[in-house]
């Protein structure tokens, strides 16, 4: 299996001045590529400082964490930037779509930061809607379109610029039983690729069902990988 | 990213009229203020400006600014004739005279006496009547808004309009009887008194007797002499203060400045603009910001740099103010262009432009610079908190 993503002995500690709390404790994980790896466990047992930490938007204290052989936290700020901007792509509980850009609009943000021009990317942005079923819809507002379909525009915004790496965080809580099984059936059916990695954070046990592995974490260890 | 900037900036409609109005009302009291004390200002020396033919204005050394008249001896005016240089000199008489109205009242005019032989210092544009007409037996032209507001007769019914004073009228100054042989057009003066022209000996008899009655000797120097040197030569003869017509104005404008209260009244009010502009836009300017902080922090996950979000929020500020700005100077010349025919003060120079401007782009760094640094502080991974 080549690896996307390794934890080692991965800390992280939040000092809140009166206490400190430790978010992540000799975390130890690895993600193929081509896998979907699902993080689940109870609220504040580290699952979301670890994808934060994975996806390279927060440091750890110690530990090594490496990307496609990279180690993030030794990256210069603009190196990190743009292995960011290239290699990963986001997918939030929230949905975390910009309401006054149209779906189009949304979708062609990654490229942008990317550097591509407006034109050529909100091309690019339709074709990737048409793939997520929402080709005749990219005028839309966010507002306009219902859970589901923000979520499936924020999946084609993860996927627009080909990252290696998805983050998703919660991508089913918002929605309702059929629009979340949709959705992770969109996931597995046009995000999965056998050279990209999937990880998602989730409470959902209607969705396990998708993962390739589920890591379960608690108190910031990882305390089963099935 | 320019694009989505302006998107977001424009995508709440109600904040980014707030933002706008609060830099519109900023622009419009930094504007609209200083416009009405240039005016008033400009009204100060308008007489001077008003004549312009004269180079230098001749006068006693006590003169503090136009209104401050300290009378001459009449043969002052021959000693200035025979400095070498002038092209001409001619004696005006300025003074502040009660005239009798109709109904009895009194009213106090500005009266000019002007060279009996060559009528310099007439009033530049005349509505009604000729300048020659002065020459007719106790001829005065008097200034339309005098004619028409304070010089007016009253009405023919109570509570009517008063009717303008008109050619061929009559009033009295000082006792004696004066008829209007025109109307003239000129700037308002800074106590906004009826204008009166005659003639300097018909002056003199209107203003009561005293030993001393030139105001000013009206000085045109001979083509090719330096005016600073001639000024200098005439003090040096006469013993008199000769200043050129800007050198006049500055006297006159720098005494309004720092023996009145108007600077500081007008400065106040400005100020107050400035900071309750700088208030309203920097507040709700911060408020979106803050309400687009998820959305800022998107961008910064997905790989955004700080720099590119320095720059989305300055365009931001600088599409606010520029559009906040331009209403605002806008707003002002409707004003003053709405004003144009009442007693109010008005003067737009492009100074004020700079000025504004410049109070405008202060407010939006202010407003961006308080934005930005909650940017730079923000932690991406506040996308991931629900």
């Amino acid at each position: 299996m080549n690896v996307a993503v390794r934890c080692e002995n991965l800390s992280k500690i939040y000092d809140t001045g009166e206490q400190k709390v430790i978010a992540l404790n000799a975390v130890n994980l690895t993600i193929g590529l081509g896998e979907l790896m699902m993080l689940v466990g109870p609220s504040g047992c580290g699952k979301t400082t670890l994808i934060s930490v994975i996806a390279g938007i927060l440091d750890q204290d110690d530990g090594l964490c490496e990307l496609f052989g990279e180690n993030l936290s030794t990256m210069k700020g603009k190196d990190k930037l743009r292995f960011r901007a290239q290699k990963i792509g986001f997918v939030f509980q929230a949905f975390n779509l910009l309401p006054a850009l149209n779906a189009a609009e949304n979708v062609s943000v990654p490229l942008i930061i990317n550097g591509v021009k407006r034109d050529v990317a909100k091309r690019k942005a339709i074709e990737v809607l048409e793939r997520v079923g929402l080709g005749d819809r990219w005028k839309s507002f966010p507002s306009q379109l219902s859970g589901g379909q923000q979520q499936r525009v924020a999946i084609a915004r993860a996927l627009v610029h080909s990252p290696s790496l998805i983050v998703c965080d919660e991508p089913t809580s918002a929605l309702d039983h059929a629009s979340g099984h949709n959705v992770m059936n969109l996931l597995k059916e046009i995000a999965v690729h056998k050279d990209r990695a999937l990880v998602i954070v989730s409470h959902d046990a209607r969705i396990f069902g998708f993962a390739d592995r589920i890591a379960e974490m608690d108190d910031g260890h990882i305390v089963n990988v099935r | 990213m320019n694009y989505i900037a302006i998107k977001m900036l424009m995508g709440d409609t109600g904040k980014y009229i707030g933002i706008v109005i609060g830099l519109t009302f900023a622009s419009l009291i930094m504007t609209q203020q200083p416009a009405i004390f240039t005016g008033f200002i400009a009204r100060s020396y308008s007489f001077i400006t008003d004549l312009g033919l004269p180079d230098v204005w001749v006068m006693d050394t006590k003169v503090q600014f136009i209104d401050d008249v300290k009378p001459l001896q009449e043969t002052e005016l021959y000693r200035v004739r025979g400095i070498s240089g002038i092209e001409w000199a001619m004696p005006l008489y300025k003074g502040m005279l009660k005239a009798r109205m109709s109904d009895g009242t009194f009213q106090n005019c500005n009266v000019i006496g002007l060279d009996d032989t060559t009528l310099i210092g007439a009033p530049p544009i005349l509505l009604e009547g000729k300048v020659e007409d002065l020459r007719r037996s106790d001829g005065v032209i008097v200034d339309i808004d005098g004619a028409s507001e304070k010089l007016a007769k009253p009405a023919l019914v109570a509570g009517g309009k008063k009717i303008p004073l008109k050619v061929g009228d009559n009033l009295e100054l000082n006792d004696r009887r004066a008829i209007v042989v025109g109307i003239a057009k000129v700037t308002r003066t800074f106590q906004s008194q009826p204008v009166i022209y005659t003639t300097y000996s018909r002056a003199k008899n209107y203003a009561p007797s005293e030993r001393k009655q030139l105001s000013f000797v009206l000085v045109k120097a001979k083509p090719g002499q330096d005016l600073h040197e001639l000024t200098q030569r005439i003090h040096a003869n006469t013993g008199l203060a000769a200043y050129t017509r800007q050198e006049f104005m500055d006297l006159t404008f720098w005494y309004l400045m720092k023996n009145t209260g108007i600077p500081i009244n007008f400065g106040v009010s400005v100020l107050l603009g400035f900071i309750v502009g700088a208030a309203i836009a920097g507040q709700t300017f911060y408020n979106f910001t803050l309400d687009n902080i998820r959305q800022f922090g998107v961008l910064k996950a997905m790989g955004a740099s700080n720099g590119t979000l320095l720059r989305m929020i300055l365009l931001q500020a600088l599409v606010a103010g520029s559009i906040g700005y331009g209403m605002g100077v806008g707003l002002t010349a409707l004003f003053g262009f709405a004003m144009r025919h009442s007693i109010l003060a008005f003067k737009f120079p492009w100074q004020l432009l700079v000025f504004s401007g410049t109070g405008v782009s202060l407010i939006c760094m202010f407003a961006a610079f308080i934005s930005i640094i909650k940017v730079m502080r923000l932690e991406p991974a506040i996308v991931f908190k629900s």
